[in-house]
């Protein structure tokens, strides 16, 4: 931020400064705030609004400030004059604004306002005299030593560094209901205070080592192949991609229908042609959709190789289930398709099914993955590219629908209301435990 | 450790070196490979242009900023969390407020929706992740139902639900993420790597789905094999904090949004940074990236303002 205002306060380059004419007093080295919109746009080769935005940030955190007695920080883009904050009171000098300054100030503002205060400074104020009574003599002094010292001054500096302080204080102790744009949460354990808490011993450089290693080891591809694989996608999926192509039947955000969710529900009877181009790009898109993944056990039953996508089905479970079940899950799993002569039983190769059962005998959430992956690539190399040339396929294809495109209302007051959905938990708590997955209780909880 | 003297001081200042010739070679390597900028393979895409962003819903009910927010499955309703201690369930469509939950703690910095819709996970300050189930019984508190399940030693900064709601990963600043299991809050397996503060985490989309990647303070993004608890593989070419990281939808590539006020492209096949997309005007870090379904589009929020990427080249404003 301060390398945008330093170049704004370059002479030749920076923003055209003239003096500006405030009442009786002449202010030198003003801005307009429509001069500092202006520059922006012009540097950084942005649009209007862009440029305000930048600047009413700059505002904001106190880098400039307005010469008419602001309460709030705003750039204006007319002619508001506007100056640069005095490096002394920029944020990141990090100057703590201590609570005895700030009862300074607002015992200075007091006596110079006769008591006029702003409610919250007023509230402050109390608050301070209270904490501090006991040093309250000090602040009083002091406050009326800087009034003093200033009176001392030219008219127009005393403008000046009133505004300055003002603005200062405005970002340090924020009137309510605005943000403070200093609050950045909680401390970050920045880089170099944790590098140094963090030992360079030799365990550390020895885990670099092996990182290194291993990942030298490791294959890489070329970028090109890389890139355009990007843009084999993104032409694939653009015409799926509602922020490239729209949706129909309409987009729900614009038309406040939910049309276009109801036709793309996980589970609808007659899915939408786009949908069902999308289960032909790749296999895991065909088992990501319930209703794609259904219709692929469907043919698997008639090739008489369910069980492949069943098996795969119960190890997901087994890898994303609850700790506790993992045990029985695994029992279930070995009886019902790898035992010999189990009631299911898939077909993998023995030196799999050798590791496999070598793992069962201390059973843990990963033990199947072996198994499941074999299973996998078995489905995805075979059966799949069958499933897309099958009629069944073909047939889902030629089925699919395509939503009509509704043509958009342009008179608001014949807005549809917008409908509301049940939430996902209230569906729940409503089955009773017939979810699939892993045991529930019966009332919605997770 | 201090009689060894002398001869620990030698392998010290060995291994040292055998690391920095080793990251030197690794560089080389990536190097190598790299035959074409991805700005030359884009000239063959159209040119997005323009692309306009408007406001459509405006959701209102929280005290003070909003950092974290969530979208549930069915792509309405959304889970957010604020500087003031309250997460709120919304129905972004209808701008209802559905579930409202107050946190013991200020500054709850990561919210997450089950993939269910039966419940959603939050933490910051308190230094866990609790998960509360969504209940619409109006005799039940959603606060006595809430299950503990995350411990770190310092504020929770991201969370996530893996494919079912019984496991959560998360986090922390205290320089880890951990797997954890939500029906007995047990540690699965957690993650040591990080040189300081983990801020963000998103899950591989991948089809053995093992993978996620996280960006911390050490300017560090590291992908993970959740499996083992090892990183696989690390990026370190930003220059400050990494706010937040996201996978391209094909799962090969993730970009991150970093306070340096850029946002890189890391291509995992390729192992190294593919793109960087910043601009003058911009000065303030980006908090958030996303792609668009096609991964055509990246949109990134920062402070400075709104802005809209096309995934091959530079940046396009947006309103």
């Amino acid at each position: 931020m301060e390398r945008v205002v330093v170049s704004m306060q370059d002479p030749d380059q920076g923003v055209k400064m003239r003096s500006q004419r405030l009442l009786i007093t002449v202010i030198p080295h003003a801005v307009a705030g429509s001069d500092i919109v202006e520059w922006l746009i012009q540097k950084y080769c942005i649009s209007e609004e862009e440029a305000l935005h930048l600047g009413t940030l700059l505002v904001r955190h106190g880098y400039l400030y307005p010469l008419r007695d602001p309460l709030s920080l705003l750039l204006q883009p007319d002619d508001t004059p506007y100056r640069f904050q005095t490096p002394y009171f920029w944020t990141s000098t990090q100057w703590p604004a201590a609570e005895l300054d700030y009862a300074i100030y607002l015992a200075k503002k007091n006596i110079r306002k006769q008591g006029a205060l702003v409610d919250h400074e007023k509230e402050h104020y109390n608050q301070l005299h209270r904490k501090i009574s006991h040093t309250w003599d000090l602040v009083v002094m002091q406050a009326r030593e800087q009034l003093r010292a200033a009176k001392q001054r030219r008219k127009g500096d005393r403008l000046v560094i009133a505004c300055q302080e003002q603005t200062f204080w405005l970002v340090h102790r924020p009137p309510p209901g605005v943000p403070s744009v200093l609050e950045q949460g909680p401390e970050r354990g920045s880089c170099t205070a944790r590098r140094v808490q963090m030992t360079k011993n030799m365990d550390f450089y020895r885990r670099e080592i092996e990182y290194c290693r291993k990942a030298l080891g490791r294959t890489r591809v070329k970028s090109s192949v890389c890139l355009e694989a990007y843009l084999k996608f993104s032409s694939q999926h653009g015409p799926h991609d509602p922020i490239m192509s729209g949706c129909l039947p309409s987009n729900p955000w614009i038309a406040d229908s939910d049309t276009y969710w109801v036709v793309n529900a996980p589970s609808v009877a007659a899915p939408t042609k786009l949908r069902v181009d999308r289960w032909g790009f790749s296999f895991r898109e065909l088992l990501e959709d319930p209703v794609g993944r259904a219709h692929f056990m469907e043919f698997l039953r008639k090739e008489f190789s369910a069980e492949n996508l069943s098996f795969w089905e119960a190890c997901e479970e087994l890898r994303h289930g609850g700790q506790a079940q993992v045990p029985a899950l695994v029992d279930a799993v070995y009886e019902q398709f790898l035992a010999p002569g189990a009631a299911r039983w898939v077909n993998i190769d023995s030196h799999t099914m050798e590791r496999t059962l070598e793992g069962l005998r201390r059973p843990h959430r990963y033990v199947l993955d072996d198994a499941q992956l074999h299973i996998y690539m078995l489905m995805k190399k075979d059966s799949y590219p069958r499933f897309l040339k099958s009629d069944m396929y073909r047939g889902l294809l030629a089925e699919a629908v395509v939503p009509p495109e509704t043509k958009w209302r342009v008179f608001p007051f014949m807005r549809k209301p917008r409908r509301s959905s049940p939430s996902p938990a209230l569906l729940a708590s409503m089955e009773p435990a017939a979810a699939a997955g892993g045991p529930r209780g019966g009332d919605g909880e997770a | 450790m201090a009689t060894d003297g002398l001869h620990e001081n030698e392998t010290l200042a060995s291994l040292k070196s055998e690391a920095e010739s080793l990251k030197g070679k690794l560089e080389e390597e990536r190097a190598k490979l790299h035959d074409v900028e991805l700005h030359q393979v884009a000239e063959r895409v159209e040119a997005l242009g323009q692309f306009v962003m408007k406001t459509r819903r405006t959701l209102k009910g929280h005290g003070n900023k909003v950092l974290c927010m969530d979208w549930c499955k069915d792509k309405r309703r959304i889970v957010s969390s604020s500087q003031d201690g309250k997460v709120i369930v919304w129905d972004s469509f209808t701008t209802n407020k559905e579930h409202a939950v107050t946190m013991p703690c200020t500054w709850v910095m990561a919210c997450a929706y089950a993939p269910s819709g039966c419940a959603i996970a939050c933490g910051g300050l308190d230094n866990k992740c609790s998960v509360y189930p969504l209940t619409f019984d109006k005799n039940e508190n959603m606060a006595a139902k809430k299950k503990s399940v995350a411990m770190h030693t310092n504020y929770l900064s991201a969370c996530s639900f893996t494919n079912s709601d019984m496991q959560i990963l998360t986090a922390s600043g205290d320089g880890t993420c951990a797997l954890w299991d939500v029906e007995s809050g047990q540690l699965l397996q957690s993650f040591h790597g990080h040189g300081a503060d983990v801020l963000c985490l998103d899950l591989a989309p991948s089809e053995t789905g093992n993978t996620f990647v996280s960006g911390g303070c050490d300017k560090k993004a590291m992908v993970w094999d959740m499996r083992s608890g090892q990183c696989v593989q690390a990026f370190e070419t930003h220059e400050s904090d990494i706010n937040s990281v996201r996978y391209y939808p094909s799962g090969d590539a993730f970009a991150s949004g970093s306070d340096d006020a850029t946002c890189r492209l890391y291509d995992l096949r390729a192992d190294r940074e593919v793109a960087i997309y910043s601009k003058e005007s911009i000065i303030f870090g980006a908090s958030s990236v996303d792609f668009s379904l096609s991964g055509l589009g990246l949109i990134v929020f920062s402070e400075s303002t709104h802005r809209y990427l096309r995934i091959e080249s530079e940046i396009v404003p947006c309103n």
